[in-house]
């Protein structure tokens, strides 16, 4: 009748757990985030004093003549990058279409299981087998040879995540789609693919941040350059590369610029996924 | 305008379990019918059979004759084109969640290469009026996602979708299932408007609501038909026992 409650008052000991969990998550969450940001501010403190136009706007230079810089490998890690993602998404985004609208059956089962194999071959092994497909049949290193390394390095990732986020796609929404008369292709790309946009594009921009840092399957692919090359068939220079090469010289001029190529790779690739992620906003409606 | 639908010796399967057994039904071109019975009964399946949604769904089958108009449903056409001209609303709202208002009920012209945009205009408008959901939209037709409406517009929008593509005939399977009292009746007003124009089947667990919207009644237990007539007999003097013990509420 009155007011009397059946539950006791909230005792002391659950609020207390209550603030030590809530404190544990938190702590986990900086502990996760700490490497990072420790990575960032070191890779800045040591970096950023080699940065200048020179060093944006520039080739090497010969060893011991100072200045240069890593214009050419700047550009060429975007061509490779370009041709990587210009294979590998839509293959990638194609097999996951596959998997999620097609592949509940065994042979879908067989390209699950390949695509998981293929992400824990190590990148040096996709470098030998661009190497094979590529560099043998044209005699001769190129940024084609890097893309369709890094490109073989993505599909797996871009299929799974793919897979994954169609399958977020609720089945009433394909129902609405074929009830309208839709045919079954047009309703996969233009409306289950559209509704699990923002998802897949996700998908892209990892498997795209992971492979543009790897160095491994350029090594015997793209090579490297010391001149500007913008010619897809000929050996390219790339970031990656170039910080290696840099990396274990043992010169302190390289040394020096090798950490100023690594900030510039991790600033190009954080804004390259940013503005992904800004495009992708701004086409979106209000309360979708 | 709407067109009659046949109905001739309808079985459905779902892999070996049989759903729906010789079905035959008669449906009055620009009348509402409405179709009642316990879950389970198969009135869902019967209604998909009807726009060959059913086949959509993973290891079923279905015999028998469906005529709409004079469309064979089962012999040789499309289902694609037979769906253009049978259009459906859902249990659950089910908007294109990325689509804006407008894109949700142009959707079916423009996924079927229909691109005049002035006509386009018009039909979008006219469809939106006709689901009586034009004055709430109309300031918000590109802004706004069809997600962001409420639940009682979201069913709106979806009617106004099926309406874009002038179906002959539409099926709803239980459109009110998930909306409050004054939604549902929104849409039962909207289904006496729309049966001057169209042929409608609804699906309803709601005996009341068949009452008020149909013309005619269907009865569906454990996947027969049990009894169809006039909505007035159905309720007030069945012919079978099973149908009288349902409408009077002694079991189900």
């Amino acid at each position: 009748m009155n007011s009397e409650m059946i539950l006791p008052q909230i005792s002391w000991r659950r609020r207390a757990t209550d603030r030590l969990m809530t404190g544990l998550s938190i702590l986990t969450v900086l502990l996760v985030l700490l490497p990072l940001f420790a990575i960032f501010a070191y890779l800045v403190i040591k970096g950023i004093g080699s940065i200048n136009i020179a060093f944006l706007t520039q080739t090497p230079k010969p060893v011991g003549e100072p200045g240069g810089g890593m214009a050419n490998a700047i550009v060429g890690s975007g061509v490779i990058l370009g041709i990587a993602s210009l294979l590998g998404v839509p293959l990638g985004v194609g097999a996951g279409i596959f998997l999620s609208e097609y592949g509940r059956n065994r042979y879908g089962d067989a390209v699950r299981f390949v695509s998981d194999v293929l992400n824990g071959v190590p990148s040096i092994v996709i470098g030998i087998v661009a190497y094979g497909l590529v560099v043998l049949r044209q005699k001769h290193f190129s940024a084609l040879a890097g893309g369709v390394a890094l490109a073989i390095m993505m599909v797996p990732t871009i299929a799974r995540t793919t897979e994954q986020m169609l399958l977020l796609v609720p089945q009433s929404i394909r129902e609405a789609a074929y009830g309208l008369g839709v045919s079954r292709w047009r309703t996969t790309l233009s409306i289950t693919l559209r509704t699990a946009t923002s998802g897949v594009i996700t998908g892209i921009m990892l498997a795209f941040a992971r492979v543009a840092g790897e160095t491994a399957p350029l090594l015997f692919t793209a090579f490297g350059n010391q001149f500007w090359n913008l010619k897809v068939n000929q050996p390219t220079a790339a970031l990656s590369l170039q910080i290696f090469t840099y990396a274990i010289s043992p010169f302190d001029e390289w040394h020096r610029q090798a950490w100023a190529g690594a900030l510039v790779l991790i600033v190009l690739i954080v804004s390259a996924v940013a503005a992904v992620r800004i495009a992708v906003r701004h086409g979106t409606l209000a309360g979708a | 305008m709407g067109v009659g639908i046949t109905v001739e010796r309808l079985n459905a399967f779902y892999g070996k379990t049989q759903a729906l057994f010789d079905i035959n039904i008669k449906v009055e071109a620009n009348h509402a019918t409405a179709l009642i019975g316990p879950s389970g009964c198969g009135k869902s399946t019967f209604i998909r059979c009807l726009n060959r949604m059913h086949e959509t769904i993973p290891d079923t089958s279905v015999n028998g004759i469906v005529r709409i108009g004079d469309f064979s449903v089962y012999n040789g056409t499309s289902a694609t084109q037979l769906r253009r001209r049978v259009g459906m609303v859902f249990q659950k709202p089910n908007p294109f969640p990325t689509m804006s208002i407008y894109d949700n009920v142009a959707a079916g012209l423009k996924l079927n290469g229909f691109t005049n945009r002035k006509k386009l205009d018009e039909i979008v408008e006219k469809s939106l009026n006709n689901s009586a959901l034009w004055d709430e939209v109309k300031d918000s037709l590109h802004k706004k996602s069809g997600a962001s409406l409420s639940g009682g517009q979201q069913q709106r929008l979806c009617i106004a979708r099926a309406l874009a593509v002038q179906p002959q005939v539409l099926l709803m399977d239980e459109p009110c299932s998930a909306l409050d009292p004054i939604s549902t009746g929104k849409i039962e007003e909207l289904i006496f408007q729309l049966k001057e124009q169209y042929t409608i089947v609804i699906v309803t667990h709601n005996m009341q609501q068949a009452a008020r919207v149909a013309e005619f009644t269907g009865f569906f237990l454990l996947g027969k038909m049990i009894e169809f007539d006039k909505t007035e007999k159905v309720f007030t003097n069945p012919s079978d026992k099973r149908t009288e013990d349902y409408v009077t509420g002694r079991f189900g």
